[in-house]
């Protein structure tokens, strides 16, 4: 088996003449491209777009509650503000992000497929995106919706004087994107591995985006239905969930939260997957327990659906619901702790380097711990009487939406940017702008927890005094945390421009996508690869030749 | 009663349950601390020992190890199990009143709070309430959603328009309190609370005589009942009435004429008025007339309350009827107290024609609505 197809390092040194990104240069060529690739940047730009308008909603929602009174922005405005910031980062930056730029870009590669099985299905994923997005934009404009990002019966059907219905249909539509990108990944890891590529040597990134899809699959239809019933009764006055006709107000958490719990974890499942491929990659050393981490990726995604109800302790539900999800809460947690323990042990033994994709993988660990168990602590029923609807859930989710998705997207991305680029940024900027953003992000978050605690109820414009010095460390470190992401944003496009040329395979590993030229060609790979090894194989059976390597690169430290 | 009760970090206990809430708060955060420590230190550890030696060089070989697997799935499962039962044990207190409790009626309305006491004091934005007593809020709005949140008792509970929840304490220590609205609701979220106060039972009567109350909602229930919508013409008179015998019915299992049996609690009373063609009585016929749209939710909390005065089960009730309003020191409207017509802050739901009709912006410019949605 050995000889079959051994890594050749001079042969995928030399550049193909034409790569993904010099494969035509029309404007035509990039928005009709059938290329996962060029979709993904397509994605790449666009969620980004979306990222700063989110986060210029952060700013102004910090600003606003930098005093207690609502003097920055009148209530109506921040209600909106705060609206407006929850919608846009969930719906259209962070659901999106991983799955559709990088397991875009990388899920073919890393399997050694050409493209997903349906590109042009994937083409028009992006195309809704852009629709239910654009739809968005348009609301904004017009003046924008006040009902929180939950959509909460009768206020959203009923009183709110805002422009619920073309949001509601700007998410109904992006929507069929999430439900899109999840058919093709599954349709894809099903149908396209490479010869010897099976299911147990696939990187841990592709199955946390086969049970992310799963998820996006099984639960967006629950979300589009959600809207249109409440177009419904927005529309045609029909009782669905305003009881003054007829309808239950309560039935629209469950069926809102039968969809966003699960989409939570659309929001950290890829991370997880992002998070496995550094730790193990950059101790250059098998991960451990590789068989627990892909199966407590499909545990969270299967558990996940039963567990909305922790979001409606408070809600009316029955106490004995309560009760059940209050359990089932606590069983979900269990895969989440093993994933975290087997990436600390993979660090044990291994040959760990500091680069920045490992940073963003240790700060990630660190804040998703905090973020898992505070979740626990919202799951414990009693507790969570105290705590719903507090800052406490406002610094939780942020824990882990965060100090884990986003930090596993930026790890991501800085390890994957020489490949998707071909250009390698500036070592030295990346590692201060990391160490900027854990620093700003602890300083803005974790305060919530105590003011949670102290009881400072979410979504007020206006505060009691008392709660005043916790809310300016919190704006400081927003503060911080921005100039933290405004980094990134300039040395990684100068870049593309001035930055170094990237070898195929700038980190030196085994992955399939490691073994393509940066960046790698429209069919991915010249030929067609034989996978004969393990994922995260160091070993020479993965055809990595060490020795030699270190020779031809001339590398000591 | 001091200004800010607040300590550094924690809100005061001022409640029966806030020690159990705090206490298993310190549980899990010491468990939390110890774990997250050890996690990290541990991280921390192995990445400044196992720094690489050499560019390039591989790791240890190691891939596994099915007794660490088991032992780091069993411990976090083992603590979140103490989390659980403690966390149930909790709310259990939390949310079953003890049986003899004093009722207060509340009604949310966008963005204010309204308190009635069972001997007819009525409250704006704040609510008396002597120490040591169990009190049990039953609560209901006439809007959207509402949420009653007290964090120096460590409860809250949502309010839900439509049907009754309720929420019970026992106050331990006098002093004043945060009351906040804590599940969102349009424009002036944030400014909808005010304030608890906990009095000695001494000042709470003190109270209560200073602020002479007007009909209590027993009164004013008998009054709607006997005279006003009526009620009595079929549900009173003896063995010729055609509406069903309501006394002694309270918290009795009623059976109806689909052979079901339904607990008459508060929610049932209320739904029989709004909507009686839903449970008809085993042998009574359905002729009786909705009352929806007719009735304030003011005004069927006081029917609720006569109805099961009748079963003898409510607490004993003011007599000094028919004297001036109370005012409240921070009441943002006049309340009146005389007939039923002016006890009521707002107008009936369907003929409400002040501006918090228009939704949660009054002041929104009239370019940014959607007006299919305005029915009313
Ligand atoms: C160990 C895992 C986790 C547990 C046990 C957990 C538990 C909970 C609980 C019980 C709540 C409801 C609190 C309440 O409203 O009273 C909650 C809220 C929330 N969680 Fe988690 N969580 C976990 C992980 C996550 C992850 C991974 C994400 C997202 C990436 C997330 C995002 C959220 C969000 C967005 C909310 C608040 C939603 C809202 O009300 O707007 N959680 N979590
Ligand atoms: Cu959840």
């Amino acid at each position: 088996m050995q000889n079959v197809n051994p890594i050749n390092f001079e042969k995928i040194k030399e550049e193909p003449k034409v790569n993904y990104l010099t494969n035509g240069f029309t404007v035509k060529s990039w928005l009709l491209t059938k290329d996962h690739k060029r979709i993904a940047i397509l994605y790449l730009i666009t969620v980004s777009a979306f990222f700063a308008l989110g986060g210029t909603y952060a700013s102004l929602i910090r600003l606003e509650l930098l005093t207690p009174a609502s003097d920055l922005l009148q209530s109506g405005t921040y209600n909106r503000v705060f609206t407006q910031h929850g919608i846009i980062m969930v719906f259209f930056f962070l659901i999106p992000s991983i799955p559709a730029i990088l397991g875009n870009f990388l899920i073919p590669i890393m399997i050694g497929a050409k493209d997903l099985a349906f590109p042009k299905i994937n083409l028009l994923s992006w195309y809704f995106y852009i629709i239910g997005g654009s739809l968005t934009l348009y609301a904004l404009l017009q003046g924008g919706v006040d009902t929180g990002w939950t959509f909460y019966t009768p206020y959203s059907t009923t009183f709110s004087n805002s422009y619920v219905m073309a949001v509601g249909l700007g998410i109904f539509i992006n929507g069929f994107s999430s439900i899109l990108t999840g058919l093709n990944f599954i349709v894809t890891i099903h149908t396209m591995r490479a010869p010897g590529m099976t299911w147990f040597r696939m990187p841990l990134f592709v199955w946390a985006h086969y049970a992310t899809s799963l998820v996006m699959l099984l639960g967006t239809p629950v979300i589009a239905i959600t809207v249109l019933l409440l177009a419904l009764e927005r529309l045609a006055r029909i009782g669905i969930f305003d009881p003054a006709i007829g309808g239950d107000p309560i039935l629209f958490q469950h069926l809102f939260w039968f969809y966003s719990h699960p989409a939570v974890y659309i929001m950290i499942l890829p991370g997880m997957g992002v998070i496995s491929e550094l730790i193990s990659n950059f101790s250059r050393k098998k991960i451990f327990g590789y068989e627990f981490i892909a199966f407590s990726s499909i545990a969270i995604a299967v558990f996940g659906f039963l567990v909305w109800g922790h979001h409606m302790f408070v809600s009316g539900q029955s106490v004995y619901a309560g009760l059940v999800f209050s359990f089932l809460t606590m069983v979900v947690s269990v895969p989440s702790a093993i994933k975290v323990f087997n990436w600390s042990a993979t660090l044990y033994k291994g040959q760990i380097s500091y680069d920045t994709p490992m940073l963003y993988a240790l700060f990630f660990i660190g804040l998703f711990l905090i973020g898992g168990l505070t979740g626990l602590f919202l799951g414990s029923i009693g507790l969570t009487v105290h705590l719903t609807d507090t800052y406490f859930i406002v610094a939780h989710f942020h824990y882990v939406m965060v100090g884990g998705q986003v930090l596993a997207y930026l790890g991501g991305l800085h390890y994957w940017w020489p490949k998707i680029t071909g250009k390698m940024y500036s070592e030295f900027w990346s590692k201060i702008a990391a160490i900027i953003i854990f620093v700003g992000f602890n300083l803005t978050f974790f305060p919530q927890f105590i003011l949670g605690y102290m009881g400072m109820p979410r979504r007020y414009a206006s505060y009691p005094p008392e709660f005043q010095v916790l809310n300016i460390f919190s704006t400081a470190g927003a503060s911080i945390l921005a100039i933290g992401l405004i980094i990134p944003l300039i040395y990684l496009t100068y870049s593309i421009f001035f930055g170094e040329k990237a070898s195929a395979n700038p980190w030196l590993l085994p992955g399939l996508e490691w073994r393509t030229s940066s960046p790698p060609p429209t069919e991915n790979f010249e030929e067609t690869p034989i996978v004969y090894w393990e994922a995260y194989d160091f070993t020479e059976e993965s055809g990595l030749d060490l020795e030699d390597a270190r020779n031809k690169y001339k590398v000591t430290v | 009663m001091q200004e800010n009760s607040w300590v550094p970090l924690f809100p005061e206990q001022a409640s029966t349950f806030a020690w159990q809430v705090d206490t298993l708060y310190f549980y899990m955060l010491a468990v939390s601390t110890v774990v997250g420590i050890g996690i990290v230190a541990a991280i921390i550890f192995f990445f400044i020992k196992y720094r690489e030696k050499e560019k390039y060089a591989t790791g240890a070989e190691i891939h596994g190890s099915i007794g660490l697997e088991t032992t780091w799935s069993i411990i976090p499962f083992i603590f979140a199990m103490t989390v659980f039962v403690g966390g149930a044990y909790v709310f259990y207190n939390q949310t079953r009143p003890p049986v003899d409790t004093t009722e207060i009626y509340v009604v949310g309305k966008q963005w204010m709070w309204k308190f009635q006491h069972s001997s007819g004091q009525r409250e704006i934005n704040e609510l008396h309430v002597p120490v040591g007593r169990n009190i049990k809020l039953t609560m209901t709005t006439e809007d959207v959603l509402h949420d009653v949140y007290i964090p120096a008792f460590r409860t809250k509970m949502d309010v839900i328009p439509g049907r009754y929840t309720t929420l019970w304490f026992n106050a331990i220590k006098p002093g004043k309190y945060h009351l906040f609205c804590a599940e969102y609701c349009g424009l002036n979220h944030s400014g909808m609370g005010g304030w608890i106060y906990v009095m000695e039972q001494r000042d709470f009567d003190n109270w209560l005589s200073g602020n002479v109350s007007g009909q209590t909602p027993v009164q004013a229930g008998q009054d709607l009942f006997q005279n006003k919508l009526g009620c009595a013409s079929c549900h009173a008179g003896g063995a010729s009435q055609r509406g069903a015998k309501l006394e002694g019915i309270y918290g009795k299992d009623i059976k109806l004429t689909n052979g079901q049996a339904v607990k008459a609690d508060d929610e049932y009373i209320r739904n029989s008025i709004l909507n009686p063609s839903g449970q008809i009585v085993e042998g009574f016929q359905p002729i009786m007339p909705t009352f929806k749209g007719q009735v304030t939710e003011e005004q069927l909390i006081s029917l609720v309350a006569y109805i099961k005065s009748l079963s003898g089960s409510t607490s004993s009730s003011s007599t000094n009827s028919g004297s001036t309003m109370n005012s409240t020191s921070s009441g943002r409207e006049t309340m009146n107290n005389g007939g039923t017509n002016s006890t009521n802050l707002v107008a009936p739901r369907a003929d409400r024609g002040d501006s918090n009709s228009q939704g949660s912006n009054p002041n929104a410019p009239k370019t940014q609505s959607e007006p299919t949605n305005r029915e009313r």
